[in-house]
């Protein structure tokens, strides 16, 4: 039974192949490396979307292996993207400053320099001090420490709180909701130190690139979403492939027997979050660097919500199902709220498809949570001949759900 | 003979109904105890409070040599000093297999990076194979554990319970929903594990407690009622009246 991480998880191998298959098919049809078939800007939506399979592969770390149902992952995300945008922004505009006070006929001090660039980034929110959050944003090594530590610590903190008081099932979804919307509504305010509702934007010019192309960047970030992506999935796929994963789950399934084990659920619950938050930080930060522009907007609750819905469209309690769905759904939705789906007319009433797709994610989710739980995901148990015992809805037993013996030796 | 659980003074009550009424109770380090009485009496109530479940408003609760308080441990605390619990209805990990039961069960580090970068040994499968040989769970190992027969069920959770090691087992009705020939075999994996170490079982069936062959205590109202071997017991006025003569 000791074979190797990788036979014993061929998933894993994989999915790996074709990650890297559909990474060298975009490079050589990408505008920036190759016969230029796919535009920039849908490379970069591609890229965008492997950084949104990451945050979902962490959030179906935390909800489909561990059971809690987290509704505020985009929080993470979002802060991940902050880290790193305030150093993006902050280096692009001193290096504006700079070459524009370089005319000038006595040398700019170094004070200057910095009120020109606080003035530059602060003008629109009516201020020209630095705040102390942006102690860092001089840093790439900071920032990018920041990237997991900010996320982590605000996980940690709000993950001991809430484990340890014993807050589970619902109560936990709504203290996420809570959480992830409060953290927005901060940032909205302007003194809040990072531009309030305008957020950071010009992350798509990376400083001292800017002869480089958009074109050869977007592909760049697809790589690191890409590399970021096949990590993040085997380091999932190999914590929940032992004893630990086998622990996780009985948290999940049934958490007070795993506690009369003598394993202390709370622990490990917050390791599980926090990583999971790690990784969706890191997620943010390749993710906004691509879309250009991040606000406070990003991380209201109903993006979390989506997360969710992402993952169990896919399918729980597997990484690729995780992957398939945020990849379909976001897609898709993209494609339907582009505004290129034609609409339909009914005569009486013209279906737009901007609106309307909505309504029809909300009734796929239904449908999905109904009819197939497990979710796209779960076609590949018809591929692989993995079955839960049939059980016909019926209680066959004294417990529940466990079968008669002769029907268990069938 | 020093006690292995000393339990004394203990009430608990909710929202005014005393479930738990000055119960003192002891067990010695390897000893078999059936706990016996009607609906009510507190049976279950008295496992929550050894277990960390439910803390006592007054009491003491003293565990091992070195007289260790349960009270100030919570429950996976409890766990760890040596109290392995089996609860009424089979609670197995149905979604995983036997041998990852056992194995989650198996006496070791219960910490998150050790078990983070736990390898299987080769002593431990050994000792996980020998466990389902002794519950009779020898040729389902690779099985996941929700198909298992309620008989089997229980008695994998017996198991589990056997490969944390405890120095005290609670066990909740391990009978209940048998077949005779798997009571027999239940009554034997219990007379065996009691040889090493206390064994508390809490049955309403007769005939099984009958079979453990061993101390009785008879709990009424939370509090003990009666202690003594079963004919001793069952001759009792006192318990005929609240208990066996209904």
């Amino acid at each position: 039974m000791n074979r190797s991480f990788l036979s014993r998880n061929p998933s894993v191998l994989i999915f790996i192949a074709i990650l890297a298959l559909f990474t060298i098919v975009v490079t050589v049809l990408s505008e920036g490396f190759g016969l230029g078939a796919i535009s920039t800007s849908f490379v970069k939506t591609l890229g965008k979307t492997l950084a949104l399979c990451l945050v979902a592969i962490s959030m179906d770390f935390v909800w489909g292996y561990c059971g809690i149902l987290s509704l505020g992952h985009f929080a993470f995300f979002g802060l991940g993207g902050y880290m790193i945008g305030m150093w993006l922004m902050y280096e692009r505009t001193r290096d504006i400053v700079v070459a524009s006070l370089a005319g000038a006929e006595i040398p700019a001090t170094p004070q200057e320099v910095t009120d020109a660039i606080g003035n530059q980034i602060f003008g629109v929110v009516g201020s020209s001090e630095f705040p102390v959050v942006w102690g860092f944003a001089h840093s790439l090594g900071a920032q990018l420490a920041l990237v997991v530590l900010v996320p982590g610590v605000l996980a940690l903190v709000f993950g001991w709180l809430a484990f340890r008081s014993r807050v589970t099932g619902v109560y936990l979804s709504i203290l996420t909701q809570a959480m992830t919307l409060a953290l927005a509504l901060y940032l909205f305010q302007n003194d809040s130190g990072l531009r309030g509702n305008n957020g950071l934007s010009g992350l798509q010019n990376l400083p001292g690139a800017e002869a480089i192309p958009q074109s050869v960047i977007s592909v760049w970030f697809l790589w690191g979403a890409a590399l970021a992506l096949g990590l993040g999935y085997m380091l999932f796929a190999w914590v929940v492939s032992g004893k630990f994963g086998s622990v996780i789950r009985g948290i999940r399934d049934d958490e007070a027997r795993v506690r009369f084990l003598g394993y202390s659920v709370e622990s490990y619950k917050l390791f599980v979050f926090v990583l999971s938050a790690v990784v969706a930080g890191i997620a943010g930060a390749l993710y906004y660097p691509q879309a250009g522009i991040i606000n406070p907007a990003e991380m209201a609750p109903i993006a979390s919500i989506y997360l969710a819905v992402w993952v169990a469209i896919g399918g729980r309690g597997r990484f690729y199902g995780a992957v398939i769905g945020a990849a379909f759904v976001s897609l898709v939705s993209t494609w339907f709220t582009s505004g290129q789906v034609p609409s339909v007319n009914l005569g009486f009433y013209t279906v737009d498809w901007v609106d309307w797709w909505q309504v029809v994610l909300g009734l796929s989710f239904v449908l999905v949570t109904l009819f197939a739980p497990k979710g796209i995901g779960g076609l590949f148990d018809l591929l692989s001949g993995r079955a839960a015992p049939k059980r016909h809805g019926a209680d066959l037993g004294p417990g529940a759900g466990s079968l008669r013996e002769q029907e268990a030796e069938e | 003979m020093s006690a292995l659980l000393e339990v004394s003074g203990v009430s608990v009550s909710f929202d005014g109904f005393k479930a738990i009424n000055n119960l003192t109770f002891n067990i010695g380090p390897a000893e078999m105890r059936a706990i016996i009485g009607p609906n009510g009496a507190g049976k279950t109530t008295f496992m929550d409070i050894v277990t960390g479940k439910t803390k006592p408003d007054e009491g003491r609760v003293l565990f091992g040599e070195d007289s260790q308080s349960l009270l100030k441990l919570n429950e996976a605390g409890i766990a760890r000093a040596g109290v392995g619990r089996k609860f009424q209805r089979p609670t197995v990990f149905e979604d995983q297999s036997v041998f990852d039961n056992l194995l989650l069960a198996l006496r070791k580090d219960r910490g998150p990076l050790s078990v983070l970068f736990y390898r299987q040994s080769r002593a431990d499968r050994d000792k996980v194979a020998a466990l389902a040989g002794e519950i009779g769970l020898k040729d389902q190992l690779s099985r996941k554990s929700g198909e298992l027969s309620h008989g089997q069920k229980q008695w994998l959770e017996i198991g589990m319970l056997l490969a944390q090691d405890p120095r005290l087992l609670l066990v909740d009705e391990p009978a209940a929903g048998m077949t005779p020939e798997e009571r027999e075999h239940t009554t034997g994996i219990l007379v065996e594990a009691a040889k090493t170490r206390a064994v508390v079982v809490v049955e309403h069936d007769m005939e099984f407690v009958r079979r453990l062959n061993c101390k009785v205590t008879v709990l009424h109202e939370g509090a003990v009622l009666a202690e003594g071997s079963l004919d001793h017991v069952t001759k009792n006025q006192e318990v005929i009246d609240v208990y066996l003569g209904r």
